[in-house]
């Protein structure tokens, strides 16, 4: 089987990896969440592959063909148009969460914000 | 879909790769906005038009402007600490020149 | 009768026979008499022996508690710096090696998947070619996509708004800044408003007149998007996000002053309160026709004309109203604790 066969799945296999690591090895919380929704992006492009087929036209009826063979699948299309709405406001929360921890904390490194928070709890 | 799609899943990865490397956020995040609006071609370029639309008005702007908003409220918050320190610093001088 | 080494009284062998028959040997014997007679000139001030054995117990428990203390202080210091460097490294190490095994797993799967593009996929099976082919005559939209999301999906797509609607209030719960109870602002909402003015000249001439030509431009563009979403591309979340997008720019352009004439926290209320609450409406007549087929009381129309496919053009409307004021509710609530 022809390893690059699949070339945009494995190219959103790659993706996931980066923002995966990413988001393990920054401490910058900005950094995280930027990781988190190249995550995000990675997972629709592995759907919207999914459900592509070659040398078929997107799902909107022309001319009244109604034939399986003139489209591509809508599935895939329908799920990560609902989930890429889901992921910004999913990065609003997070944000918003940055900004109270910055505000009482004044820092944005995680660790810090530990040792602060320990700290706070032993008083 | 080839070889346009091939350069921009190309693109793409780059451009995460140097979101995770650059030290400064602005930067990282002006990348991650461009990452956003390659994204965008790709689901045009994968026949699915709508995806293209919500992902450039959504992913490229809305994502990019929160992102930019918090970090100019966290250079806000420094600032009106780093001026609150020295509203200290020259009460706690008036306070000794009283005093003397 | 074994031969007797001459040395054999000296010797460690012998000794250690004649200490298992009689206990000691004469050397041994003479050393204790020496060691008595050394003590015995001690015994003389027996009191102050004693007294000075505590001391010396008490000094050496001293110095050991002090070792101790000691080691466990260079511990700690340990793990504080060197310690926390190395624990540091080993985090870095193992998440790097967890990463590229879990990649390499990720990229062996893809590539053993079926085909990309194949049309005989698992994926392309009968609920998509049911939509596709029946899509149109059940629903009446062009865009196929629109007509699946908002009328054979459109639960789904009602518990997607109700989503962002949470997530707003959340973002709301976080960040907003109330008044004080009689009405005026606290010293905190000054404090956001200094901050939000911090970066920005008041009033940029370049920004306005682009603004005065693109916002209407944009807030056009949004609604044909949200108009048309079930004929062309687009629909309630991408028009609704461009709608967003152009109160975002004017709100950049002229202030808040301006935009707080027509948009506040109570218009937010009301627009996304009636749109769900519409959307909801027009969705649990289901309930009661029996939601085994969910059919549509209403005629699909001519499909591609504006006012077709049935409920599709309403709801439509409403997602992309909620979606409007979701996104200006995220970017007003970031910027100045409140709308």
């Amino acid at each position: 089987m022809d390893f690059l066969q699949n070339y945009v799945e494995l190219a959103a296999m790659v993706l996931f990896g980066i923002g995966f690591t990413t988001l393990l090895l920054h401490k910058n919380m900005i950094k995280k969440i930027i990781g988190f929704s190249i995550m995000d992006n990675a997972i629709f492009l592995f759907l919207a592959a999914k459900g592509y087929i070659e040398g078929r036209t997107a799902p909107i009826v022309v001319d009244g063909v109604q034939t399986v063979e003139a489209y591509i699948n809508p599935i895939p299309a329908g799920l990560v148009l609902t989930g890429i709405v889901v992921s910004v406001s999913v990065t609003a929360v997070m944000l918003s969460l940055t900004i109270r921890l910055y505000r009482r904390y004044h820092t944005l490194d995680i660790d810090e914000i530990t040792a602060l928070c320990r700290k706070e709890g032993e008083e | 879909m080839e070889f346009l799609g091939i350069i921009l899943l190309i693109f793409v990865i780059i451009c995460a790769i140097s979101v995770s490397l650059t030290k400064d956020l602005l930067t990282a995040l002006v990348i991650f906005m461009s990452q956003s609006l390659a994204m965008a071609v790709i689901w045009i370029l994968l026949e699915s038009p709508d995806l293209g639309i919500t992902e450039a008005a959504v992913g490229a702007g809305i994502t990019s402007l929160l992102l930019f908003v918090t970090l100019k409220k966290i250079h806000a918050i420094d600032i009106q600490k780093a001026s609150e320190k020295e509203s200290r610093k020259e009460e706690a001088i008036s306070d000794g020149e009283n005093q003397a | 009768m074994a031969k007797i080494r001459p040395d054999y009284e000296t010797s460690w062998f012998g000794r250690l026979m004649h200490w298992l028959e009689n206990g000691s040997t004469a050397l041994d014997d003479a050393m204790t008499d020496e060691m008595d007679a050394h003590s015995r000139d001690h015994l003389v001030d027996s009191e102050h022996h004693h007294a000075t054995q505590e001391h010396a117990l008490e000094e050496r428990r001293h110095a050991a508690l002090e070792r101790e203390q000691r080691m466990y202080s260079s511990l700690h210091q340990w793990a504080s710096t060197k310690g926390s460097r190395l624990m540091r490294w080993v985090y870095i190490v193992a998440s790097v090696v967890m990463c590229v095994g879990i990649i390499a797993l990720l990229l062996n799967t893809a590539a053993n998947l079926p085909p990309y593009g194949d049309p005989d996929n698992p994926v392309n099976n009968e609920v998509s070619a049911h939509y596709i082919t029946q899509g149109q005559a059940e629903t009446g939209a062009v865009n196929i996509v629109a007509g699946m999301i908002l009328d054979y999906r459109a639960f789904d797509t009602l518990g997607e708004s109700n989503v962002l609607f949470i997530a707003a209030v959340t973002v709301l719960v976080l960040l907003r800044l109330a008044p004080s109870r009689d009405g005026k602002p606290t010293t905190e909402m000054l404090e956001a408003e200094a901050d939000d003015r911090l970066y920005e000249p008041k009033h940029d001439m370049i920004l306005q007149h682009q603004a005065n030509l693109l916002v209407p431009l944009i807030l056009l563009f949004g609604i044909y998007v949200v108009m048309n979403g079930h004929i062309s591309p687009g629909g309630g979340f991408s028009g609704g996000a461009i709608m967003g997008a152009g109160l975002i720019l004017y709100l950049n352009a002229f202030g808040f002053r301006k935009t707080e004439r027509f948009f506040t926290f109570r218009t937010f209320q009301i627009v996304s309160l009636m749109a769900l609450a519409f959307y909801a409406c027009s969705k649990a007549y289901s309930f009661f026709t029996g939601a085994n087929h969910l059919p549509s009381i209403f005629s699909p129309g001519t499909p591609g004309m504006l006012f077709s496919a049935g409920l599709i053009p309403y709801l439509n409307i409403a997602v992309g109203l909620v979606v409007c004021c979701t996104m200006y509710a995220f970017y007003t609530l970031f910027r100045k604790g409140d709308m």
